[in-house]
């Protein structure tokens, strides 16, 4: 119970900086291409690589509840993705759509990968 | 030459001006606390759903395969796909932009994940499965994506239906 509000807190922080970075980023280059959902994806799966590295799962089930299960899980989203590859897709930007599913697949994935490639160069061998 | 009346009523349009400026900044503002604790709120129950069907998950098929967080982006990409079109323009339901702002980026935005997602499908490589990371990547794409198709077509057939609005 006490890590599911841990979640709740997490995940309202998480959320809040989903809306505000997406929005921005849209604003910003327009939203041809759904540069703001990519953006928050590629930076939480980042930033979830360097938590996996920092945080012992089992050991450390609260900051884990807090800063990935809530917080990096909420910021990231999967849904406004399918959503914003759907509508392009139905647009008939069929190269738009698909870039969308491979660009976002693999910068986040290459996000994450970097991302605990440098939780062990801050951190070193990391956590147990 | 200045003219003592039109400066007198200068400085009062100026005074309301600044007045009606700062009503609009407040306004904005509050607005913006609004949508934002609305799309907070959204999240905190979709966060803390993905959170138990994780642990459910986890407690049904063990740690072999990320199933639950395949299942809540499932869930979360059709439910988004289906409110979408049927609160749309062209929908049968009226939805306010606040309502549409908590079920679709508050809800489904919590309830699903990529980062999850990233790091189980990193996980399963580091750990030598590369079959199992290789098949989460291409049954979440295609199951996403169709998810959200799905109900965006069943909301499509919905919206079609006689006695809608039209």
């Amino acid at each position: 119970m006490y890590h599911l509000l841990l979640v709740c807190l997490g995940g309202a922080i998480g959320a809040m900086a989903r809306f505000f970075l997406s929005g921005f980023v849209a604003r910003r280059v327009g939203e041809t291409f759904p540069w703001g959902t990519m953006v928050v994806n590629v930076s939480g799966a980042f930033a979830i690589g360097v938590v996996a590295h920092a945080v012992a799962r089992d050991s450390m089930p609260a900051i884990w509840a807090f800063a990935a299960t809530g917080s990096l899980g909420c910021y990231t989203t999967v849904s406004s993705f399918s959503l914003q590859t759907l509508a392009l897709a139905r647009e008939g930007e069929w190269l738009r759509a698909g870039g969308n599913v491979l660009l976002s697949v693999f910068l986040s994935l290459g996000g994450v990968t970097l991302g605990f490639a440098a939780g062990s160069l801050l951190i070193g061998s990391g956590a147990p | 030459m200045s003219n003592p009346r039109k400066l007198r009523s200068g400085g009062t349009d100026t005074a309301a001006a600044e007045h009606a400026a700062r009503l609009i900044s407040w306004r904005k503002t509050n607005e913006a606390v609004r949508i934002y604790a609305t799309v907070a709120a959204g999240s905190m129950i979709g966060g803390v759903l993905r959170a138990l069907a994780s642990l459910t998950s986890t407690a049904l098929w063990g740690n072999g395969f990320p199933f639950g967080t395949l299942l809540v982006n499932i869930v979360g990409s059709f439910l988004i796909g289906f409110y979408a079109t049927l609160t749309g323009p062209d929908g049968r339901v009226f939805a306010s932009p606040l309502q549409r702002q908590f079920f679709m980026t508050g809800f489904c935005g919590g309830l699903t994940t990529f980062s999850a997602f990233s790091l189980e499908t990193l996980t399963l490589a580091q750990s030598g499965k590369l079959m199992a990371a290789a098949l989460n990547i291409a049954i979440s794409v295609v199951t996403w994506l169709a998810a959200v198709w799905l109900g965006h077509i069943l909301a499509v057939r919905l919206n079609r239906l006689r006695g809608s609005r039209q």
